[in-house]
């Protein structure tokens, strides 16, 4: 079963994913808080689709459905056809919170997934690749305390690349990044995506980050959630910041965001 | 917020402070309150030697020679300050304690051997101490050990029975929904309540007492293993949960390292019962000891043998405490500020 799930992804297909008419609700203080609302969206293998959003409007909460971390109170979510039965080491959530074990080394953190598999030995050549990728070769053996904000970050994403997924969900994985190491890094998961052939979601606040990374913008509304709109971005990659095409849907996005008064 | 203008006269005060710690290297040679302890030391053995006692006691020349051999060190190691360099940091931190140490040494001995202001029995001078270890030093070695083997040996087995509890409790629901109660009912009962029936109970008082032991040492552990593991960040759960970690590795590798800085509170407060149980149990029931030379020595009014024996667990119980912190700061490096290698 491990086995398998490990090896599926050395083809490097991305996964189709098929949001169907989710919803989801919370308890609080005894009384139902809708957070989805009827949610549907087909994602083709191994696009990269960006869920755009105001906080608190239901978005983790979405990624956490697909991850298979809690079932959703109605509606379906298939993965390549099958329904989601719980979490998968082919869908790896790179959460907002970095959640680096204090006690392990960022070495041994970036290696959990394999040694929950028990395949750390086979492929120790993978840790410390990723941690190449993220640049945070040199603080293999620092503790997580001794990391700043953004180094954390970077670790989780490389503790997520690591299982080789074929579907990334990413919930606002830059988020704690200073100005300059965000470009770089989008512009390094980018071309992750593009080498291995992923299927990769999105959550951001950034709506230029959304427009760069992705290939589809999903506009979503107030709690809760509905898909107000999805943006395609026809342009090619490497995308600039620069360009007018970009700044258009920039301005339509912000738009849909109800922001435009702002611009 | 503040302009750069603003922030550079309390820079430059940061740096003369900080510059402070360089300077040791340009320290006297010579370590001052050495000399002075030295000398504390050195007055102490003249009185200790000179000033004849009031009574005879048979240790005041081998008391006076300790008290010398002390002096004469620290003279040595004040003079030769310089050669030792950061070998020497240590003692010299405690040098005022070392001059404190004489002095009152030497008015306890002014007190009682020599001026004998103290009522007799009750406050026996430094040597009599001193000839308890000379003189009694194998039954008192012996009662160490006993305790040692006692104390261990109820301690790992409450610590074990705890731990495994907690964790079970802490992670099952089925496991809480039982021991809970019973937990609430039964644990806050002090242990030495169940003597009498331990006694009883078991076949030898060595066992009895082990129970005792280990059971004023599995409540706390129990509790706070228990906490640790239900207060685990569910997040980290999570981020396991989707890397495909199964039940086996969330409670070995998640929930029991995130517990550890809890079940080592729980360990402390372990340790600390079981000292006073292990006392009580050795005055009660088993015949060795230090509980019981304690109990002994009062039976023979032997005052200064009490002390001494006070004294060896004040040690002994101090040393296992150091020795549990030592575990922990080893095993939670991660915790601190510190670095690894
Ligand atoms: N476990 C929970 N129990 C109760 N309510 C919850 C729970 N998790 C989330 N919520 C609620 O669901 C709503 C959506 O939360 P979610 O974390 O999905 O927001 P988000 O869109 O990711 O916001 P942000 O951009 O600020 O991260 C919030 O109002 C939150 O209060
Ligand atoms: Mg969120």
């Amino acid at each position: 079963m491990v086995a398998a799930a490990l090896a599926a992804p050395e083809t490097q297909a991305g996964t189709a994913l098929v949001i169907r008419d989710v919803s989801h609700e919370f308890d609080l203080h005894g009384r139902a808080l809708p957070v989805l609302d009827r949610i549907s969206l087909r994602t083709e293998p191994g696009e990269f689709v960006a869920l755009l959003g105001p906080s608190g409007c239901g978005k983790s909460t979405l990624l956490r459905l697909v991850a298979g971390l809690e079932a959703p109170r109605a509606g379906r979510i298939l993965v390549d056809g099958a329904p989601i039965a719980g979490p998968d080491p082919s869908r790896v959530v790179v959460f907002q919170d970095p959640t680096l074990y204090p006690w392990r080394t960022v070495w041994k953190n970036a290696a959990l997934g394999l040694e929950a598999r028990g395949t750390v030995r086979s492929q120790r050549d993978r840790v410390s690749e990723a941690l190449e990728m993220v640049g945070l070769s040199g603080f293999a053996r620092a503790y997580p305390h001794q990391l700043s904000g953004g180094m954390a970050q970077r670790a989780a994403l490389a503790r997520a690349l690591v299982n080789d997924p074929s579907l990334l969900l990413l919930d606002e994985p830059l988020g704690k990044l200073d100005s300059m190491t965000r470009i770089t890094m989008q512009a390094e998961i980018v071309r992750l995506w593009q080498r291995s052939g992923f299927s990769a979601l999105l959550v951001t606040h950034d709506v230029e980050e959304a427009l760069l990374m992705a290939s589809r913008v999903v506009v979503l509304s107030d709690r809760p959630a509905q898909i107000k709109a999805i943006v395609p971005v026809d342009l090619a990659y490497p995308r600039h910041r620069g360009d007018p095409r970009l700044a258009e849907l920039r301005r339509e996005v912000l738009g849909l965001l109800g922001l435009e008064a702002n611009w | 917020m503040f302009s750069a203008k603003q922030l550079q006269p309390a820079e430059a005060a940061n740096q003369s402070i900080s510059d402070e710690p360089l300077r040791p290297a340009a320290e006297p040679r010579v370590w001052t309150v050495g000399l002075l302890a030295a000398a504390a030391w050195l007055a102490a053995a003249a009185l200790t030697d000179r000033w004849p006692d009031a009574d005879d006691w048979e240790r005041t020349g081998l008391l006076a020679e300790l008290m010398a051999a002390i002096g004469v060190g620290l003279l040595l190691a004040a003079a030769a300050g310089g050669l030792f360099g950061a070998r020497l940091t240590r003692l010299r931190r405690i040098g005022p304690w070392l001059i404190a140490l004489a002095i009152v040494l030497a008015g306890w001995e002014v007190a009682t051997a020599k001026l004998q202001l103290l009522p007799r029995p009750f406050f026996a001078p430094p040597q009599g101490l001193l000839e308890v270890f000379t003189d009694d030093w194998a039954r008192l070695g012996d009662s160490v050990l006993h305790s040692l083997i006692l104390l261990i040996g109820g301690y790992v087995i409450g610590a074990a029975a705890g731990f495994t509890t907690g964790v079970l409790i802490g992670w099952s629901s089925a496991a809480g929904y039982w021991v809970h109660p019973v937990l609430r009912l039964v644990g806050p009962l002090p242990a030495t309540a169940w003597l009498p029936l331990a006694f009883f109970a078991f076949p030898t008082s060595g066992s009895a007492s082990t129970f005792l032991v280990a059971l004023a040492t599995a409540f706390p552990v129990t509790v706070l293993t228990w906490s640790g593991v239900a207060g685990v960040n569910r997040a980290y759960y999570d981020v396991a949960r989707t890397m495909g970690a199964g039940q086996r590795f969330l409670v070995l590798k998640v929930a029991i390292p995130a517990a550890m800085p809890s079940v080592f509170v729980g360990l402390f407060m372990g340790l600390g019962a079981s000292f006073s149980v292990l006392v009580v149990a050795e005055m009660m029931g088993v015949k060795a000891g230090l509980g019981w030379y304690l109990q002994w020595a009062q039976g023979w009014a032997a005052y200064g043998n009490m002390y001494a024996a006070l004294l060896v667990m004040a040690l002994m119980c101090s040393g296992l405490i150091t020795l549990l912190f030592r575990l922990r700061d080893r095993l939670l490096s991660w915790q601190k500020g510190l670095v690894q290698w």
